[in-house]
Parts: C-alpha cells; sequence; structure tokens
C-alpha cells in the first residue's frame, strides 16, 4: 500500500508547484508594496470609490448573468429529462456542442451581430421593433456571459434531474401533491446539488472575466476583472493588483464553501 | 483503445517533428513587437526569404500596455515599433540601445524634417528610426453629418451626436484633446490641468459609443458609429471604403506623432534587428508599406515613387502651418506618470 | 399543446445558442467584408486565412499545447488516483481539498499567480510555460472524471489476476486499466477541451511569439475584427464537431 500512495507524487509536486508556490507568490505580492515593505494598503484598496464601483458592478452583473441562466437552463433540465427525443445522449450533446467552440469566438459572434447595423438589429428592424442599442452596455456583457457560460449551467442541473430516483416523485402523486408542489418541494430541494454547482461555475468566471466586457462593453464597462488585468498589463503596479486578486480569491473561497457544504461526496455536478 | 493512444503518439512525433524541420531552415529568430497589423504581412515573408532569419512578430494595442513587458522583461523582444514619447522613456530607463547606423544605410532615406521632429526626444537620432507619422483629427461620416459642421474638439462633446463617437482608448492620446480644449499643452505636469481634462472626459461618457483604438477604421467603414478620432494614417483606407467621409483637424490644435522602430537593450540578435530595419526603409518596401497601411512613411526615396497626388494629400502629409499648431508629446517623469494613471482609472471607473 | 411549448423553449433555447455561430459561419463565405451584407458567395476568406501564418502557427500551437498537456494531465491524474484511493481518508481529503484549488479558482487568478512565480524565479516567459500551466489546470479535470469509476472499481478482480500469477503491471493493464478506460477518456477529452479553450492563463503566461488561437483573436479583435476570423471559426466549430461525433461513436460501440 505504502508504494501505492507513491504514485500520487507526481500529482502532489504539480499540486505545489503549480498551485500552492503561485498562491503564494500572489499573497506575497499582495501584502508588500514597491520596495518588499509588508503592508495591507492592496488588500485596503478595493475600499478606494473606483475599485468598490467595479465590484460592486462585477458582482450585479454575475448575479444577474448567474440567475438569468439558472431560468433558462432548469425548465431546459426538465424538459430534457422527460423528452423521449431519440437518444438522450444526443440531445444533451447539442446542447453543449457550443462550450466546445472557443470562447472567445463565441464572444467575437456576439460584437458582429450587435453593432449598429449587425443581424440584431436588422432582424430588430424587419420585425419593427424600434432600435434598440444594446452594444457597449451593461445588456451586451450580461448578454455575452449567459451566451458563454449557460452550457455550465445546463449540465450539472441536467445531470441531477436525469439521475433523479423517479419512484420518489411517483410516489409524491401517488400521495396527491399537485404538479407544482412536486416541483417545489419534491424536485427542486433534490436536484439542490446540481444547481449549486451550476451555480458556482456561471458565477465564478462572470464575476472574474475582463475578456466579455473588454470585447462587448467597448470600454465603457470596468469590471473587477478588467482592474486587475489593467493593473498588470497597463499600469504596471503589481501588488495592487496582486492584493485586489487576494480580495477577489475570497469571493471565490466563499462560493467554494457554499459549494462544499452542498455537495458532501467531492464529486461535483460536473460531466 | 490502444490504436487510439498509438494513433495519438505518432500524431504528436509527426507534429514534432514537422515544427524541428521548419525551425531548421532558418539562420535565427527576430522577435518583433509592435502595434497591431502594422507593416505589410508580405514584406515579413520577403525579408525572411532575403535573409534566413525567421520574423516572431507580437503586437499590442498601446504604447501602456508594451511598457510593462519590456520593463518587466516578461518576454524577449529584439526590436519593438512604439510612439515617440514611449521611446523617450525607454532610453531614459535605458531599456533600448544606440542603432549602428553603418548598418543600417538606408537611413539617408528619412525625410530630415521628421529626424528633426525627432530631435526633441532622441538628441542626434541615436536611438528611434521612423516607421511612420502622422497626426490625430476627428473623421466624420458627411451622409448623416453635414460637412464643414466639426471644426473642434468640442464638437465632440456635442449631445447631438450621442452614442455615435468612437474616441480613444489610450492613457496619453486621450487626455490630449480635453487638454487642447482647455488650451492646455498635452504635456502638462499640472494635476490641476489633469484633473480638470479628467472631469471633461466623464463628462462626455455618456455620449460615447465605444472606446477604441486600432479598432475604429473598421468600425467607421462598418458604419457603426458617425464620428471617430482617428489617426491621420488610417483616413485614406476609410475613405477608398466609403468616400463620403471626411477628415479634420480641429482647429485647437493636435498631438503629431511618430512611431519609431528602436532595438531593445536585452537582444542577442541586434544584427538581425538592425537588417530588418534597413530592409523596412528600403524604398519599395516602404512603398510596400504605405500601400498596405496609408499611414504616411517618411521616406524619401519612397516619395519619387509615389502618385504625386497622394504627395500633396493634406491628410498625410501636413503642411508647415498646420503642423505649426500641433504638438509631441513627450515622457513624464515618473510621478507625474503615475498621477495621469490615476485620473485615467477614475475616468474608466465611472 | 404542452408538448408544442416545450418544443417550442428548446427551439429558443436552440436558436439562442447556435445563431451567432451560424451568422459567423454564413459571413465566412460572403465575399464582401460587410457585417450584415451579403455580396456574393466567395472562398476568398478561406484562402487569406490559410495562407496567413499567424493563424496556421496559432493553429498549430493550440493543438500540440492542447494533446501534450492532456497526454501528461492524464498520465499523471490517473496515477494520482490511484495513489490517492491508497491513502487514509484524512489525507484523501486533503488531496482532494487541493485537487479543487485549480478547479474552482478564477483564470484570472491562476494566470497571474504562475505569471509572478515564473518571474520571480527568474524564468521568461515561453512556450514551455504555457505549456507547464496548462497541465497545471488541466490534471484536476482528469482526477475528476477517473477517480469516480475508480472507487467503483472492486479490487476482488485485480487481486484474482494477481493470484493467478500475473505481475503487477500486468495485472494493472489488462484488468484494472480497461476498467478505468471511460474514465480516462473522458478526463483526457475535458483536459483536451479546457486547454484549448482557455484564453486567460494563455495571456498571462505567454512569451514573445507565442499565440494561441484565443490570444491570436484577442489581438486581432482589437485591431478589427476580419472575416478570416469567421472563417477560422467555421473550421474550428467542423473540427471540433468531428473529434466529439467521432469520440462519441468510439465511447458508444464501447459501451455495447
Amino acid at each position: 500500500m505504502y508504494k501505492r500512495k507513491l504514485l500520487a507524487s507526481p500529482f502532489m509536486v504539480m499540486i505545489l508547484i503549480g498551485t500552492i508556490i503561485p498562491l503564494c507568490a500572489i499573497g506575497y505580492y499582495g501584502l508588500t508594496d514597491e520596495l518588499g515593505g509588508f503592508t495591507f494598503e492592496n488588500l485596503l484598496a478595493i475600499f478606494e470609490p473606483d475599485h468598490l464601483k467595479a465590484l460592486e458592478l462585477s458582482l450585479i452583473l454575475a448575479a444577474v448573468s448567474t440567475i438569468i441562466c439558472f431560468l433558462i437552463a432548469y425548465p431546459l433540465g426538465l424538459i430534457l429529462r422527460d423528452s423521449k427525443l431519440g437518444e438522450k445522449g444526443f440531445i444533451i450533446f447539442i446542447f453543449i456542442i457550443p462550450m466546445w467552440m472557443n470562447f472567445l469566438l463565441r464572444t467575437m459572434a456576439w460584437q458582429t451581430m450587435l453593432e449598429r447595423n449587425g443581424l440584431f438589429n436588422s432582424l430588430m428592424d424587419f420585425m419593427g421593433i424600434p432600435f434598440v442599442e444594446i452594444m457597449n452596455t451593461p445588456y451586451a456583457v450580461v448578454l455575452g456571459m449567459v451566451y458563454d457560460f449557460l452550457p455550465f449551467m445546463v449540465l450539472p442541473i441536467y445531470n441531477v434531474l436525469s439521475k433523479m430516483d423517479k419512484s420518489v416523485i411517483e410516489a409524491a402523486y401517488d400521495l396527491g401533491a399537485s404538479k407544482l408542489k412536486v416541483l417545489s418541494k419534491v424536485i427542486l430541494p433534490l436536484s439542490v446539488p446540481g444547481i449549486v454547482s451550476g451555480v458556482t461555475m456561471v458565477f465564478v468566471p462572470s464575476l472574474t472575466t475582463f475578456v466579455i466586457s473588454n470585447m462587448l462593453g467597448g470600454g465603457k464597462i470596468n469590471l473587477i476583472g478588467n482592474i486587475i488585468e489593467q493593473e498588470f498589463t497597463v499600469t504596471n503596479n503589481w501588488n495592487l493588483g496582486a492584493g485586489l486578486s487576494l480580495v477577489m480569491m475570497i469571493f471565490i473561497v466563499i462560493s467554494m464553501a457554499f459549494i462544499a457544504k452542498f455537495d458532501k461526496n467531492g464529486e461535483g455536478g460536473l460531466l | 483503445m490502444k490504436k487510439i493512444i498509438s494513433f495519438v503518439l505518432i500524431a504528436i512525433m509527426a507534429l514534432s517533428f514537422s515544427s524541428c524541420g521548419r525551425a531548421s531552415e532558418y539562420i535565427g529568430e527576430l522577435h518583433v513587437y509592435c502595434f497591431g497589423d502594422y507593416f505589410d504581412p508580405e514584406l515579413m515573408y520577403k525579408f525572411e526569404d532575403e535573409t534566413g532569419i525567421m520574423v516572431v512578430l507580437d503586437s499590442f494595442d498601446t504604447n501602456e500596455e508594451m511598457y510593462p513587458v519590456i520593463k518587466n522583461g516578461t518576454a524577449d523582444y529584439d526590436l519593438i515599433c512604439c510612439s515617440e514619447y514611449m521611446i523617450s522613456q525607454l532610453i531614459a530607463e535605458d531599456l533600448i540601445q544606440k542603432v549602428n547606423k553603418e548598418n543600417i544605410p538606408n537611413l539617408k532615406y528619412i525625410d530630415e524634417k521628421n529626424l528633426k521632429m525627432l530631435e526633441s526626444i532622441d538628441e542626434g537620432n541615436q536611438y528611434a528610426v521612423p516607421h511612420t507619422w502622422g497626426t490625430y483629427g476627428i473623421l466624420y461620416n458627411t451622409d448623416h453629418i453635414k460637412k464643414g459642421e466639426i471644426t473642434s474638439w468640442k464638437d465632440l462633446w456635442n449631445e447631438k451626436y450621442s452614442n455615435q463617437i468612437i474616441m480613444l482608448d489610450s492613457l496619453r492620446d486621450a487626455m490630449m484633446i480635453p487638454l487642447k480644449i482647455l488650451g492646455c499643452s498635452e504635456n502638462t505636469l499640472s494635476e490641476e490641468e489633469v484633473s480638470k481634462a479628467t472631469d471633461l472626459l466623464i463628462s462626455q461618457k455618456p455620449l460615447v459609443y465605444k472606446y477604441a483604438n486600432d479598432a475604429t477604421r473598421d468600425l467607421m467603414i462598418g458604419d457603426a458609429a458617425d464620428i471617430a478620432v482617428i489617426t491621420s494614417g488610417e483616413v485614406l483606407y476609410v475613405q477608398d471604403c466609403n468616400d463620403h467621409m471626411n477628415y479634420v483637424i480641429p482647429k485647437e490644435g493636435t498631438e503629431v506623432w511618430s512611431d519609431c522602430w528602436a532595438i531593445t537593450k536585452s537582444t542577442k540578435n541586434k544584427e538581425y534587428a538592425e537588417k530588418f530595419i534597413n530592409f523596412m526603409l528600403r524604398p519599395e518596401n516602404a512603398l510596400a508599406n504605405f500601400e498596405y497601411l496609408t499611414y504616411a512613411i517618411p521616406n524619401t526615396g519612397m516619395y519619387s515613387m509615389m502618385d504625386k497626388e497622394y504627395l500633396n494629400n493634406e491628410v498625410l502629409f501636413p503642411s508647415d502651418e498646420t503642423l505649426e499648431r500641433c504638438e509631441t508629446l513627450v515622457t513624464l517623469d515618473a510621478d507625474t506618470r503615475k498621477m495621469y494613471s490615476r485620473y485615467w482609472k477614475k475616468f474608466k471607473a465611472i | 399543446m404542452r408538448k408544442g411549448l416545450k418544443g417550442i423553449y428548446i427551439g429558443l433555447v436552440l436558436l439562442f445558442l447556435y445563431l451567432p455561430i451560424g451568422t459567423l459561419m454564413v459571413l465566412s463565405f460572403n465575399e464582401g467584408r460587410s457585417m450584415a451584407a451579403w455580396t456574393g458567395f466567395s472562398l476568398h476568406w478561406y484562402e487569406e486565412m490559410f495562407k496567413s501564418r499567424m493563424i496556421v502557427d496559432a493553429l498549430y500551437n493550440t493543438f500540440m499545447i492542447a494533446i501534450t498537456a492532456a497526454v501528461v494531465a492524464t498520465i499523471i491524474g490517473l496515477l494520482a488516483c490511484i495513489g490517492i484511493q491508497a491513502m487514509s481518508n484524512r489525507s484523501k481529503n486533503i488531496m482532494l481539498g487541493l485537487n479543487n484549488i485549480p478547479l474552482l479558482n478564477a483564470d484570472i487568478v491562476i494566470g497571474i499567480s504562475l505569471m509572478l512565480t515564473f518571474l520571480m524565479f527568474g524564468i521568461s516567459l515561453k512556450y514551455e510555460t504555457v505549456l507547464f500551466s496548462h497541465i497545471t489546470f488541466c490534471i484536476p479535470y482528469v482526477i475528476l472524471s477517473i477517480l469516480p469509476k475508480y472507487r467503483q472499481l472492486s479490487s476482488s478482480t485485480y487481486e484474482a489476476a494477481l493470484d493467478l500469477g500475473a505481475s503487477k503491471p500486468y495485472a494493472f493493464f489488462k484488468v484494472m486499466l480497461p476498467d478505468l478506460m471511460p474514465g480516462v477518456v473522458s478526463g483526457f477529452l475535458l483536459a483536451f477541451t479546457m486547454s484549448v479553450d482557455d484564453f486567460v492563463v494563455t495571456h498571462f503566461t505567454r512569451g514573445a511569439g507565442i499565440n494561441t488561437i484565443s490570444t491570436l483573436i484577442y489581438s486581432q479583435v482589437k485591431v478589427g475584427v476580419r472575416p478570416t476570423l469567421y472563417a477560422l471559426s467555421t473550421v474550428i466549430f467542423v473540427l471540433v464537431l468531428i473529434i466529439l461525433v467521432t469520440a462519441n461513436i468510439i465511447s458508444n460501440r464501447k459501451n455495447r
């Protein structure tokens, strides 16, 4: 048995070099100033109005996108679960194919569609809906997030729903529960692990993205991800960038704790 | 299953061999870091065929984005192309080196006028070799806006054009505009002036459709907006696709800029870099670049090969009278730079 | 009636998912550069795409990095699963917790932290740094797909093979591995996908001239969206479709 444990050593080395040391590096940069002296300034910088505003906007947009994703994905999961449309593997396959397409290309597609004379406005025009300008607004960014991360919500929810024990639901019906009641008292509570893992998988990338806001926000939407990226690539203040990343990690740790609470098997709803 | 694994392994080996094969055809590599799409790509292949040096090209969007890469040495580049104010900053921080003029005989073609313009940032023209130059101005679509209606930077604050304006997304260039409106120098050191300029930029934000730099050209061609702040170099290209475009240098004056080649201090391939610069300065190559980019290129050898019509084009080659109203950006000391970034961030955050 | 509503719902979601991709695919055959008007059929942009060395190089880099990273990650992950399963419950939990960090961490933090580490140790960014980073974030996905399969595995067949005189490696490759294969394949595919799709980590850890499709698109979009990128999207989409369909067929046949 002892020898078998050794097989995990390449993994442990990779985790050490690739995860633990880098996290220490970020901690080191985040807690020191340019001269290397210890400081909390970079962490407290989150309370500066510019940063606070970006964080607030990021939280709002991420929350809105997550909710929209959930509202689209849950009914979809229910429908797919009950459907007899040929092979189930095939239909879920169709829903996740877009996930395999490069995510920058997917975002770029919306950029193309939403420009003033792009397809979106042409369609609106055709249907007689007055000219709506959503390009370079928070709406476009939310749309991009929903589009990019929707499969991450569909997949875990579908997984949980399709594995659910049908007899429990039938039992509820037999006991005289209405459809709504079954949904709210049986199906929904039982699918919580899938929902939680879907929510984290949409919320975390939405909260931390800088690409979508860059490509669909026209330089007008400044999320916390953009600020951190700018600190590294433009302003060249790595300490501040690392400090803000640490703050962002606090939010990630919160969601990790959240997922750990609901998902005790440690397997996640992923694939 | 085994078949699949062995297939994958064979594929990997085949791929890695093919890449080895390609590298061995070349005698060395030259890492070039420059603005996106900033010379005719055909020239790159021509250079490789001629010299056997492989060009590895990377691009950036703004000078500010390039600086940390060179400063921190995150990646090793031999040759860079950036704006003059950044060149002087790189000189001051000892990040670029003098070129050996003997290795670049084609320097003789460079327009004296442009060399003189660069004297202020690079005394004796020892570091920077000009690639392109031009001005910033306002381009507008005369299908939607009456010709002659726009004459001043202040017109960009006119609510009539709400959501029709594309503004610059690069710190110093974008700050230049409100500073000119306020009648200040674009190189001001005064925090009060920068603060006022920032307020102006913030007040303009609701009217702006998008902040962009190089993407502006295609957006204007695609009719995504009616007005854009753009460099003179893009104007011919846009007009070629849509001739209802008018370019104007606002009456408050503007920024005149030069983008130059420079060799990094850390390079191990200085000779290659010099060969590349020399190659780009060859008149027929300069002409190819002009035709590809439509940016003004200060190459006297090229002038004689060019259509006279272009030489007399005021947009490409502004008259001395216009140039008198223009100013060149110079680098600022570290503290002032920080002050600028602070205000820029404030503007971006709102 | 209800069935119709469900159909409409599925249709709408599919439309939302596929309309942008479809638009790109159609526009890639457009002769002109316009984003809206159809000016005639042409393969011109495909020709230009394959002539552009930057795009071809980026495609090559992307798949090279993805295949190498996925292979290495699969091997390390498989070994790790065996090792972790042999551990006491406590250390098992610690290992799984560590494994979850890169999984739940934000891309931007992974990218920045790796970049800082490389530079702190004086390693300048290059191809290898990108590759290493990709392996790092691929491993957890592999473990995630193999470990559940490994747990279901009863050790009795393996032990039976040993009792019958098989050597340990022989028993592993002939008895254990075939049962683990679905997990290994899905782990490999997942790692491959994550690597191909990654932008942020590559963005922060790449060196001079190392472009993957993602970083190339990012820099190109800043210069202006050109129809060559539409052609690229179409090629990638078709490639992905072929790979996925083949993988599906193979695994279906296996299951039967």
